[in-house]
């Protein structure tokens, strides 16, 4: 990847949007040898508010920290969508939770709508891994990191006893974009 | 994987630098953005036999390294701006009374309470001035991870050489920001101890009597030798005194010891300078800024250049003398009003030609803040 790829989730305090954005950047770090840089914003907006996590992988070395046009925009609320949809890089692809986020405009941008909260409710029981689905989902998508390596950061990060379900809800949002056709 | 690769909060690596330096104490009152500095210390420290006590307040803080500081411990702090104003008393006595010591202020913007959550580069003239009286001090800061750990195992090693406080002053974009870090093998960094007296127990002990290469040995309190520390000026014994003679003589110690090794002490980052018309000098999180715009215009062919300061204070005037005599235009990138603006345009023969590309605004300056003030320059 010689090339920056941006990522801004967007959401609320609490739905695990900064845990996603920290293990796929770690992920590209650790286990793909590319760089990358996270930023999110802090204060009440982490926690309650309308929340937001960038993040920008790439082979080369990243300086400026902040994304301006995020190639993806993932937003799980529909504040979130409200304050930050304009901001997508034309072409771009926006990823919106269909329980959350109603569609008000077309944009200039793949708009990809999926029901990913209440199929992870269904299917796993559990909406905690609600955000883990949501990488499964982009990096099927956008190859931006292999599943092998965000399985990897997560055997760190996560406690034994919860591994399988994490793994069941990337591999759960890798096969909800399956179906997803026409993006490079 | 590779080995020692992480990837982490720049407070973190700031926990980790310290680690690697031998940090022994380090007593704190978390303050936003450098609360994950204490937290983590809290942990690690005890771990590794060291020890952590969080204090009432940043008064006690200061106070509390200082103390432990003399009995042989290597010591640190860590604030944001309010925890470092009320620093200030006890930072003055630690210039006096020659206290190795390390200060970390992760800047929000001010004054006061200020922007908690958002980044600023306003104290970069409090952490020259901040304390009454004449002194020097040195205060280095960073603009990326590997270089927060280094400049911090360079302020415990430089906090020993030269006995003297030393102030990492970091902002809240590096302080929050996660990117790579890799911790070097043990080893691969000098690390400076304390230097110790080797007066024997009986004998006069000066503590204030420097070698013949200007540093002063040390003896732990607690220790074989018993002696006085005060904030008054003071003899070679440690004991107050209004004698002319010896007040100037520990003034002009306490300022030479650091300006006469200004050549040792300071560091500045080069890319692109040798052939640049326009140089931006910049430091921090602006530098990221500063560090984009650079590369991406000199992909298309402009001579454009950077000057990254790591050390602030004391000021490497004469490097930015010698690397921007070519140069046509001058922009300091910074996040304030201009506190660095005024020392590059003191220590450059035409200040006419020195520009300043800032915000104030809690938000880390773009590529756009700075491209807006190349094109009225040039």
């Amino acid at each position: 990847m010689k090339d920056k790829y941006r990522i801004v989730f967007s959401g609320s305090g609490g739905q695990g949007i900064i845990t996603a954005a920290v293990i796929i950047a770690e992920a590209a770090v650790l286990y793909e040898n590319l760089n990358a840089v996270q930023t999110q914003s802090y204060g009440p907006a982490a926690r309650g508010g309308s929340s937001r996590s960038d993040v920008i992988i790439s082979g080369s070395e990243i300086f400026f920290p902040k994304i301006i046009q995020p190639n993806s925009l993932i937003c799980l609320t529909q504040a979130a969508y409200n304050d930050f949809s304009s901001i997508i890089r034309p072409g771009g692809i926006l990823v919106t939770d269909s329980k959350y986020v109603s569609i008000e405009k077309k944009i200039d941008a793949n708009q990809i709508e999926l029901p990913i909260y209440n199929t992870v409710k269904k299917t796993i029981g559990n909406p905690v891994v609600f955000n883990i689905c949501l990488l499964g989902v982009i990096i099927k998508i956008k190859q931006i990191v292999k599943k092998e390596s965000i399985i990897k950061v997560m055997e760190q990060r996560i406690h034994p006893d919860f591994l399988n379900m994490n793994i069941d809800a990337i591999e759960l949002g890798m096969s909800m974009a399956s179906d997803i056709k026409g993006i490079t | 994987m590779k080995k020692n690769i992480s990837f982490i909060q720049g407070n973190e690596a700031c926990v980790q630098g310290a680690l690697y330096a031998g940090l022994d104490l380090f007593a704190g009152y978390p303050i936003t953005p450098s609360t994950e500095i204490t937290e983590l210390l809290s942990i690690r420290l005890p771990q590794k036999g060291g020890y952590f006590m969080q204090m009432e307040d940043e008064i006690a803080s200061m106070c509390a390294i200082i103390g432990a500081s003399l009995t042989g411990c290597k010591v640190m702090t860590a604030t944001s701006g309010p925890g470092f104003s009320l620093m200030q008393e006890a930072l003055g006595y630690a210039v006096m009374t020659e206290i190795p010591c390390v200060i970390v202020n992760i800047q929000r913007g001010g004054p006061s309470t200020g922007n908690p959550t958002h980044v600023s580069q306003g104290d970069v003239n409090q952490a020259r001035w901040g304390i009454h009286g004449d002194h020097s001090i040195i205060t280095m800061t960073a603009s990326n991870h590997q270089d927060v750990f280094s400049v911090t195992v360079d302020a415990f090693n430089l906090a020993e050489t030269y006995r003297t406080p030393v102030i990492l002053l970091f902002d809240e974009v590096i302080g929050h920001m996660r990117e790579k870090l890799i911790i070097p093998e043990k080893d691969d960094i000098e690390l400076i101890q304390r230097l110790k007296t080797t007066v024997s127990e009986g004998v006069d002990f000066r503590p204030y009597l420097p070698r013949d290469d200007g540093r002063i040995p040390m003896a732990d309190f607690g220790g074989t030798h018993r002696h006085n520390v005060t904030g008054l000026f003071h003899d070679m014994w440690g004991f107050p005194s209004n004698n002319p003679k010896i007040v100037d003589g520990l003034i002009h110690h306490l300022v030479d010891k650091i300006n006469n090794n200004i050549n040792i002490i300071a560091k500045v980052k080069e890319f692109h300078i040798d052939d640049a018309r326009t140089i931006l000098i910049s430091y921090g999180a602006s530098a990221r800024t500063a560090r984009h715009v650079v590369e991406n215009r000199r992909s298309r062919g402009e001579r454009i250049g950077l000057l990254e300061l790591i050390t602030l204070w004391p000021f490497p005037s004469h490097i930015i003398r010698e690397k921007c005599r070519n140069a046509r235009f001058i922009i300091v990138v910074e996040m304030n009003f201009g506190q660095i603006l005024k020392e590059v345009k003191t220590c450059i023969d035409k200040p006419e030609k020195v520009f300043l590309a800032n915000r104030v605004d809690g938000v880390l300056i773009t590529v756009q803040d700075i491209r807006t003030i190349l094109r009225i320059v040039q």
